[in-house]
């Protein structure tokens, strides 16, 4: 496609790298920018600096937080005893939103998957086994809310070996949950139920 | 079963075109590279979700295009099936039956089946193991879905635990839990491929071998042997035996993705010392056989696409083809760049047949 302008073509360029985004569509974002009222877009470009650069991960859960440690880390009214292992922040918000679940998380930053390039230490269960290790018999649970795939399941296989020495019961989500779905698009009632009835990890 | 329409837009060298078939005997006729061949492709595309040529799916795009569509009605007991794909850069394949979307292009292997018998099929024969399986592999998946999905998990399985070998060989450090999740796997699903190996086989042979003998006339005991080291040794154990080496040599030595098929004629093995007749007389007979099976099976038959097979074929083995084919083998594409042969040849045994004259990506019906 020629542009008319070189300030377009990069700007399009940019917006077309987003995941879900396709030139056509990154063009008719970047013509309405240029109508919009310019504060509209300072305030957005302000929004994505301030994102990127004062964006915190929780050091205990991972969950995109605001401080150090996140407010649900945080709070005094989360049930310490049991964590749900998920693999993104947005798994977190799903949860969150069914108001099913008490406890804490443990956002793994994705699945296993070599030939995407992740293997076991690309993602933070080193830093699970030695969460589980230090709270000394506080965590009574492990929910593994990973995705029905052959990578989750992988991944499911691999954390229970990793922490089977300690005195924890691991538990999976009961697969309500659309096959091959996201967490993310589970409805909350479906997400709900099958937290509630999760079952022994095999 | 039988194709009654195809619809092509930008499939290949054709830009447009619709078209309706005989039930029986469709002969395609033109010059080389007019597009026979892409034709039989389309229709082998409809029944296996992909080109049987094409390495992608682009590929298969006309070229200056961005998208093709292919469309085609099945008949199968009186009901009329409407498939349906499409390809775009940048998006995902699509793949319709009845206006409904398959979530997995698997579930649609099977329920049209289709046979190509093609000049390359002395492949099977002459080139390493990885092109048998590929044909077992294929004749097995279209007539038991639970086959392919543990093919498609193996496979997959297999994938990630090489590129984890990949990784622990570059960084020196390996964990062998990783590896020991994917060998959990392998032996699961590489068990089941197993079995399912050797029943096709003892099922076959039999087959097979009626077949090869009605073409070559002969007494020879043709054999095949699907040979695995799986059983035999323990899967798990030499999975775990061979961590070391695997590590090395960043792959995964031992597993089903290693079988063979051996193929041999008296006592003699027919890759080394068959002759060109009885090596070709081998790989129509592992077509005819895989056929006959599918069709025991399904209660129905698969199209048959034969692409120029007269071409390659001595007066004999013609001879015998043709009276298969008054036989019924249901319905039938068959391409010939010499116009007039294979009508002439289907006449001579009383065999009806409709003509299709395809030049440059245009097709024309004929008498
Ligand atoms: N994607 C494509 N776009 C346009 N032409 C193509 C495409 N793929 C193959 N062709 C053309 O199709 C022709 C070969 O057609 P083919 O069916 O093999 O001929 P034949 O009649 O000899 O079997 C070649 O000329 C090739 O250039
Ligand atoms: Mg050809
Ligand atoms: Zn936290």
């Amino acid at each position: 496609m020629e542009y008319p302008s070189k300030l377009i073509e990069d700007a399009v360029n940019q917006i077309a790298k987003l995941p879900g985004i396709g030139k056509k569509t990154a063009l008719r974002l970047v013509l309405h920018l240029i109508k919009d009222k310019s504060e509209n877009t300072y305030a957005l470009t302000d929004a994505l600096v301030k994102l990127r650069g004062n964006i915190k991960f929780c050091s205990s859960c991972h969950n995109i937080s605001d401080h150090d440690v996140c407010s649900i880390c945080l709070s005094q009214r989360r049930d310490r005893s049991v964590i749900c292992v998920v693999e993104d922040s947005k798994d977190v918000m799903a949860i969150e939103n069914t108001a099913q679940f008490v406890g804490l998380y443990h956002v793994l930053g994705g699945v296993i998957s070599p030939m995407n390039g992740i293997g076991p230490s690309e993602l933070k269960i080193d830093s699970l086994v030695t969460r589980i290790s230090a709270a000394q018999n506080e965590v009574k649970e492990i929910i593994l809310a990973l995705s029905p795939t052959m990578e989750g399941d992988t991944t499911a296989f691999y954390i229970n070996r990793r922490i089977k020495d300690f005195t924890v019961k691991v538990s999976v989500i009961a697969r309500g949950v659309p096959v091959g779905g996201d967490l993310e698009y589970a409805d909350e009632i479906t997400l709900g139920r099958s937290i509630a009835g999760r079952t022994l990890f095999q | 079963m039988y194709l009654q329409k195809l619809q092509l837009l930008n499939f290949k060298n054709y830009e447009e075109i619709a078209l309706d078939f005989a039930s029986k005997v469709n002969v395609l006729v033109g010059r080389n590279g007019s597009g026979k061949t892409n034709l039989l492709d389309a229709i082998y595309y409809l029944s296996f979700t992909k080109s049987a040529f094409a390495t992608s799916d682009l590929h298969c795009v006309r070229k200056g295009e961005s998208f093709l569509m292919v469309k085609a009605a099945f008949k199968k007991n009186n009901t009329v099936f409407e498939v349906s794909s499409a390809i775009q850069s940048g998006q995902k394949k699509v793949f319709r039956e009845g206006g409904n979307e398959y979530q997995k292009l698997s579930d649609h292997i099977g329920r049209f089946p289709v046979i190509m018998i093609a000049p390359d099929d002395v492949d099977i024969i002459k080139e390493g193991s990885e092109a048998r399986r590929r044909f077992f592999d294929s004749a097995i998946s279209q007539l038991d879905k639970e086959y392919l999905n543990h093919l498609i998990v193996y496979n997959n399985a297999l994938k990630q635990r090489n590129s984890l070998l990949k990784m622990f060989a570059d960084s020196g450090r390996p964990d062998w839990l990783a590896i020991e999740s994917y060998d959990r796997l392998l032996v699961q699903h590489g068990e089941a491929i197993y079995t399912r190996r050797k029943r096709f086989c003892d099922e076959y042979l039999p087959v097979f071998r009626k077949y090869f003998n009605f073409l070559v006339n002969e007494a020879e005991t043709s054999t095949l042997a699907y040979e695995s080291g799986v059983l035999t040794n323990g899967f798990q154990e030499q999975l775990v035996r061979n961590r070391q080496r695997d590590l090395v040599m960043q792959r995964t030595n031992f597993g089903v993705h290693r079988d063979d098929y051996i193929f041999s004629l008296g006592e003699g093995d027919l890759k080394r010392l068959g002759s060109q007749g009885q090596q070709k007389s081998f790989v129509i007979a592992l077509k005819l056989a895989q056929f006959e099976i599918l069709e025991q099976h399904n209660q129905f038959k698969p199209i048959l696409l034969l692409d120029d097979i007269f071409d390659k074929l001595d007066d004999q083995r013609i001879t015998k083809l043709l009276e298969l084919i008054r036989s019924d083998l249901g319905q039938l594409f068959i391409t010939d760049a010499r116009p007039g042969r294979t009508k002439d040849l289907l006449d001579a045994v009383g065999v009806e047949a409709t003509v299709l004259f395809v030049d440059a990506g245009r097709i024309s019906v004929g008498h």
